[in-house]
C-alpha cells in the first residue's frame, strides 16, 4: 500500500515535532522572559501563557480535523473527481467551516480584550510612577545611563551596570547617541527603542534582589552583539550606599604605582574619550570610569572586570570585540601595569 | 487542420542562438528562465543560511568575522525575499496564467522580457558587491541611521538602495503584465466567477505589488539619496525623522509576506483539487478570503514598529488588524480541511507539501497571533521568537506549497514525471530539517537571544538549541537537494508524462507536456469552474484567429466575451536594451548623480526604438465574433495516471 505508507510517514514527522514540543522545556536564566522577576515581566508572563495554551489547543484540534480528513479520504478506491455531494454534506461542512471560524473570532476577541489591557496597565499610570528615574543613552556599543535627581549634586553617570532598588518602579527615559538600539531586560519588562531625535520612556521594577542582564535588541552595527548590560537589584539600604558612593568623585590614588597609573591615564589617550569625576579627565564620547573598579564586567558585559581582562582590553580592545571604537593603545608594560592598577583602584 | 499546427508552429517558433537569448517573448520560456534564476538566487541565500547556522552552533565561534556575518546576514535577507520568494511566485504566475486561462501569450509579452532582464541585473549587482566585500551590512530592512551616511560610509548600502529599484521595477512589470492578462484575455467562458483560486490568488498579489511596492521605491530613493547628495530626509539632526523610514519600509513590508504568501495559497488550491479529487470548498469563501487578505494586509505594519514610541492607543488598532487576517486565512484552512473531508485523496508528494504546510504554517499563524500583541510582542519581538515565526510563516506558508508546486507542475513543465520515492525524501528530510532548525528557535527567543547577533556568550546556556538547529539546517538542505537531484534525473529519465498526468482540472492541463509556443492550436470555450472535469465532449473552441500572425483573442472583463482579436508583439532587442539602459542608470547612479541625467537619456532612446522603431504587429479589431466550431481533441481521462 503505496498511500498508508504516506501517512504513517506524516504521523512519524507529527511525532517528531510533538516530542520536539516537549523537550524544549521553558528554562529560567538571567536573560529570560519567561521567568519573570518584576511585576511588568510577569504580566507579559501570563499573557504568554495564556496565548501559548489557547494556541496550543487550536493547534492541536485544526491538526486532528487534519488527520481524520486525511483517513477518511484515503479509504476511497477510485480516482473519478466527485463533482456533485449531496446538500445535506454541503450544509453539514459549511455549518462545521462556520462554527470553526466563529471560534476563531472569539478566541481573538479575548486575545485582544486582554492584550489591551495589560498593555495599558503598563503604560497607564507612567507619569505618576514616583520613583527613581534613570535616562539611559544607547551608543555604538556601550549603555550610558544617568541617574537624575532634584539636587543637582546628586546626579552622576555610569555605564553598563545599572543598579536599582527593589520593589521601587523605575523610570527609564530612554534616548539614541547615534543609531537605533533597543533597551531590553527580559527578567524584568519588555523592550522599547532608543531612538536618535526622540525621547522614549518605560518602567520597570524588580520584586527580588539579583542580577539580570540586559541586551541591544536592535541591530546596530558590527558589535551589535556585544552590547549588553547588567541591571543590579539590591535591597534599598544597599542601593542608598551604592548611589552615595557613586555620586562622589573617584577615590584618590593611593600606592605610588596607582598615583603613576593615574598620571599615564592623564597624558595618555585615555582622556580623549574617557572621563574620571574629580580628575581633568572628563571626555564623554567613551564610558565614564569614575568608578570602574567596581563594576563586575568590561566591554558592555563583555568580559568580567578582571585584571587579566583589564590589560587586554587596554592594550588591544579589537580582539575582543572587533571594530568597537577604542583603538589599540601601544604603551609600556610598567605604565600598563600602573594604569591597570589606577583603574581597578576606582572603587 | 495539420496544415495549420504546421503553420501555427511556424508563426510562433522561437527565435534562435542568442535572439532566442534575448529577443525571445514566449512567456514559457521567460518564467523558465526566472524560475531558474530565481532558485539559484534560493540557494545562494541557502548557503549564507548554511553558513550563519554554522557560525551560531557554539558560542564565542570564529568561523565568520562579525563583519563577514553581519554582510551575510544581510544578503541572505535581501536575496530570500526580493531575488527569491517574489520573483519566483510571479514567474509562476507567467509560466502558469496564460495556460489556466487559455491565452496564447501574456498580455505584454515585451514588458514582460523586460521585466526579467531588470530583475537579473540587480541581482547580479547584489552578489557582484558581496564577493567585492562590498556587501549590505545594513540588514534587509536597512534602518536608518545606521544605514545613513554616517554610520555607514562606503558603497555596500547604496548596492541594497539599487538592488531593491530594480526588483521592484520588475515586480511591478509582472504584476502589470499578471493584471493585463487576466483582466483581458481569458477564453471565452471563463467569467470571472469562473477562475480558477490560482489565478485569483496571482491576481490578488499582482495589486498588493502595485501598492505596495512604491512605498518602497520611496523609502530606497530617499535613502540612496541622502547617501548621494545629502537630501537629510531621514536625518534627525536636520528635521529628518528616522520612524518616517520604518513606516515607509514596512507599509512595503509587511504586505511583501502576503505578496509571498498568496500566491501559494493558489498553488495549494490547486494541488488540493488535483488530489483530492473533488471542487475547493467554498469557492466564494476563497476568493473573498483572497481579497480582504489583499486588504487587511496593507493595515498591519505598525507590529513591526511596538518598541517605538508609538502611543499604545495607535498601536492597538494594528493589534486589531493583525488579528483580523487570521481570520480569511482560518477560513481558507478550514475551506481546504472541508475539501479533504469529502475528497478521494490520492496521496503523491505535491499533497504531502500541502500537509507540511498544515502543519508548518498554522504553528507560524498562531504565533503570528502572539507577536500582534502589544505587551508580549515587547518581549519577542526582534528575538530569535521572531525568526522562528517568520520561518513558519514563509517557508511553511511558502516555500513548503512551492515545493508542492514543483511536484506538481514540473511534468507540465518538462514533459517528464518526477520520482515519487526520491520526493517522499526530499519532503521527510525537508520537514524534519525544518522543525529542527526553527523550532528550538522559540524557546531560544524567550530565554532572551536577540535576532542579528554573529555570537553569543557561554554563559548564556543558548549553546545546545543553536547545536540542534545547526544540525537541521543540514537535514534541510539534504531535502532540497534530493528534489534537485530529482529534477536533473526527472529530465533526462524520468517517465514521459503525458498531457495530464494528475487528471487535474485546469486548462493548462489540456495540452502537451511541455506546451507547444503557441499554448493552444484552439482557444477552448469555459464550461465551468473545473474547465477539464466540467467540459462536455462536444464543448466548443475558438476558431478564427490568424495561424500566420501571433494572434489571441481579446475578451471582456467580468464575463470573458470575445472582443477581438489581438496581434501579440513578437521578438524584439529593444526590451533588453531598455534594461541595459536602466541598468546603467541606476548602477552609475551608486557613484554619481550624473547618471541619471545620462541614463535618462540612454534610456528614453531606448523606448522610443521600442515603441518607433520595431511595429511589426498592429491590433485588428474582430469584424464579428470568432466562429465556432466542434473539438478537435477528446476530452483528456480523468483517472490520474499510476506513475
Amino acid at each position: 500500500m503505496k498511500q498508508g505508507g504516506g501517512t504513517n510517514r506524516i504521523k512519524l514527522a507529527f511525532v517528531a515535532l510533538g516530542a520536539t514540543v516537549f523537550l524544549c522545556s521553558c528554562g529560567g536564566g538571567i536573560q529570560s522572559s519567561t521567568n519573570p522577576a518584576g511585576p511588568n515581566a510577569a504580566s507579559l508572563s501570563r499573557l504568554w501563557w495564556l496565548m501559548f495554551w489557547v494556541t496550543a489547543a487550536v493547534y492541536v484540534l485544526v491538526m486532528i480535523a487534519v488527520f481524520i480528513a486525511i483517513r477518511k479520504g484515503t479509504r476511497k478506491s477510485d480516482l473519478n473527481p466527485v463533482l456533485n455531494l449531496p446538500p445535506e454534506t454541503e450544509t453539514s461542512r459549511r455549518n462545521a467551516v462556520l462554527s470553526a471560524v466563529i471560534v476563531t473570532v472569539v478566541i481573538l476577541f479575548v486575545f485582544l480584550i486582554y492584550s489591551y489591557s495589560t498593555g495599558r496597565a503598563l503604560t497607564a499610570d507612567l507619569g505618576q510612577k514616583n520613583g527613581l528615574s534613570i535616562e539611559v543613552t544607547g551608543h555604538q556599543w556601550w549603555w550610558e545611563a544617568r541617574y537624575n535627581d532634584v539636587d543637582a549634586s546628586n546626579m552622576f553617570t555610569t555605564a553598563n551596570e545599572i543598579h536599582i532598588p527593589v520593589g521601587v518602579p523605575v523610570l527609564f527615559t530612554l534616548r539614541g547617541a547615534d543609531v537605533i538600539h533597543s533597551f531590553w531586560v527580559p527578567n524584568l519588562a519588555g523592550k522599547k527603542d532608543l531612538i536618535p531625535g526622540k525621547v522614549s520612556t518605560m518602567w520597570l521594577q524588580a520584586d527580588k534582589p539579583g542580577v539580570y542582564r540586559g541586551q541591544c535588541a536592535e541591530y546596530c552595527g558590527l558589535q551589535h552583539a556585544r552590547m549588553a548590560f547588567w541591571i543590579v537589584a539590591e535591597p534599598q539600604e544597599q542601593f542608598n550606599a551604592w548611589r552615595q558612593n557613586a555620586t562622589q568623585g573617584a577615590v584618590p590614588p593611593s600606592t605610588d604605582s596607582q598615583r603613576y597609573g593615574q598620571q599615564v591615564f592623564l597624558s595618555a589617550t585615555c582622556v580623549m574619550c574617557h572621563a574620571i569625576n574629580g580628575t581633568p579627565a572628563g571626555s564623554n564620547i567613551g564610558p565614564n570610569l569614575t568608578h570602574v573598579g567596581s563594576r563586575n564586567t568590561i566591554a558592555a558585559a563583555t568580559l568580567s572586570n578582571t585584571r587579566e581582562h583589564l590589560t587586554r582590553w587596554i592594550v588591544d580592545s579589537q580582539q575582543f570585540k572587533p571594530g568597537n571604537r577604542m583603538p589599540a593603545n601601544n604603551i609600556g608594560q610598567k605604565e600598563l601595569d600602573a594604569l591597570v592598577d589606577y583603574l581597578q583602584s576606582l572603587k | 487542420m495539420e496544415r495549420e499546427r504546421e503553420e501555427l508552429e511556424r508563426t510562433w517558433a522561437h527565435e534562435k542562438g542568442w535572439r532566442r537569448l534575448l529577443m525571445e517573448t514566449d512567456h514559457k520560456l521567460i518564467a523558465k528562465r526566472y524560475i531558474v534564476t530565481a532558485f539559484v538566487f534560493f540557494l545562494f541565500g541557502g548557503i549564507e543560511a548554511a553558513l550563519m547556522r554554522i557560525q551560531l552552533s557554539r558560542p564565542d565561534n570564529h568561523f565568520l568575522s562579525p563583519d563577514k556575518y553581519n554582510q551575510i546576514f544581510t544578503v541572505h535577507g535581501t536575496t530570500m525575499m526580493f531575488l527569491f520568494a517574489v520573483p519566483i511566485m510571479t514567474a509562476l504566475g507567467i509560466y502558469l496564467v496564460p495556460l489556466m486561462i487559455g491565452a496564447r501569450d501574456v498580455a505584454y509579452p515585451r514588458l514582460n522580457l523586460y521585466g526579467y532582464w531588470v530583475y537579473l541585473i540587480g541581482g547580479l549587482l547584489l552578489y557582484t558587491g558581496f564577493v567585492l566585500n562590498t556587501g549590505p551590512d545594513a540588514g534587509w530592512f536597512a534602518y536608518v541611521p545606521l544605514s545613513g551616511p554616517g554610520f555607514s560610509p562606503g558603497k555596500r548600502v547604496d548596492i541594497w538602495a539599487q538592488m531593491i529599484t530594480f526588483t521592484e521595477i520588475s515586480g511591478l512589470v509582472g504584476a502589470i503584465v499578471i493584471i493585463g492578462t487576466v483582466f483581458k484575455m481569458r477564453a471565452p467562458g471563463m467569467t470571472l466567477n469562473r477562475l480558477p483560486l490560482f489565478v485569483w490568488a496571482q491576481l490578488v498579489t499582482s495589486f498588493m505589488i502595485i501598492f505596495a511596492m512604491p512605498a518602497v521605491m520611496l523609502a530606497s530613493s530617499f535613502l540612496a539619496s541622502d547617501r548621494l547628495i545629502d537630501t537629510h530626509f531621514f536625518n534627525p539632526a536636520e528635521g529628518g525623522d528616522a520612524i518616517l523610514y520604518q513606516h515607509l519600509f514596512w507599509f512595503f513590508g509587511h504586505p511583501e509576506v502576503y505578496i509571498i504568501f498568496i500566491p501559494a495559497l493558489g498553488f495549494i488550491s490547486s494541488i488540493v483539487a488535483a488530489f483530492a479529487r473533488t471542487k475547493i470548498f467554498g469557492y466564494t469563501a476563497m476568493v473573498l478570503s483572497l481579497i480582504a487578505t489583499g486588504f487587511i494586509g496593507f493595515g498591519l505594519w505598525v507590529h513591526h514598529m511596538f518598541a517605538t514610541p508609538i502611543p499604545q492607543m495607535g498601536q492597538s488598532f494594528f493589534t486589531a488588524a493583525s488579528m483580523i487576517i487570521t481570520i480569511p486565512t482560518g477560513v481558507q484552512i478550514f475551506c481546504w480541511i472541508a475539501t479533504l473531508w469529502h475528497g478521494k485523496l490520492n496521496i503523491k508528494t505535491p499533497l504531502l507539501f500541502v500537509f507540511g504546510f498544515f502543519a508548518i504554517f498554522i504553528i507560524g499563524g498562531l504565533t503570528g497571533v502572539m507577536l500582534a500583541a502589544v505587551p508580549l510582542d515587547l518581549q519577542i519581538h526582534d528575538t530569535f521568537f521572531v525568526v522562528a515565526h517568520l520561518h513558519y510563516v514563509l517557508i511553511g506558508g511558502s516555500v513548503f506549497p512551492l515545493f508542492g508546486a514543483f511536484y506538481y507542475w514540473v511534468p507540465k513543465w518538462t514533459g517528464r514525471m518526477l520520482s515519487e520515492t526520491l520526493g517522499r525524501w526530499s519532503f521527510a528530510l525537508m520537514f524534519i530539517g525544518f522543525n529542527l532548525v526553527f523550532f528550538p528557535m522559540h524557546q531560544l527567543g524567550l530565554s532572551g537571544m536577540p535576532r542579528r547577533v554573529y555570537t553569543y556568550l557561554p554563559e548564556s546556556g543558548w549553546g545546545t538549541l543553536n547545536l540542534i538547529a545547526s544540525i537541521g539546517a543540514f537535514v534541510l538542505a539534504g531535502g532540497v537537494l534530493a528534489f534537485i537531484v530529482n529534477f536533473l534525473w526527472a529530465l533526462r529519465a524520468g517517465a514521459i508524462a503525458g498531457d495530464n498526468p494528475w487528471a487535474a482540472d485546469t486548462l493548462e492541463w489540456s495540452v502537451s507536456s511541455p506546451p507547444p509556443p503557441y499554448n493552444f492550436h484552439n482557444v477552448p470555450v469555459v464550461q465551468g469552474r473545473y474547465a477539464l472535469w466540467e467540459s462536455t465532449p462536444d464543448a466548443p473552441v475558438i476558431r478564427g484567429l490568424s495561424t500566420s500572425k501571433r494572434e489571441t483573442l481579446v475578451t471582456s472583463v467580468l464575463d470573458a466575451e470575445p472582443e477581438l482579436r489581438f496581434e501579440i508583439p513578437g521578438p524584439s532587442i529593444w526590451p533588453f536594451m531598455v534594461a541595459l539602459a536602466t541598468g546603467v542608470t541606476f548602477i552609475v547612479g551608486i557613484f554619481t548623480p550624473w547618471a541619471f541625467l545620462v541614463g535618462a537619456i540612454l534610456t528614453g532612446a531606448a523606448l522610443a526604438c521600442w515603441f518607433f522603431a520595431d511595429p511589426n504587429y498592429e491590433n485588428r479589431p474582430a469584424r464579428e465574433h470568432p466562429e465556432r466550431s466542434r473539438p478537435v481533441s477528446p476530452p483528456a481521462g480523468l483517472q490520474p495516471k499510476e506513475v
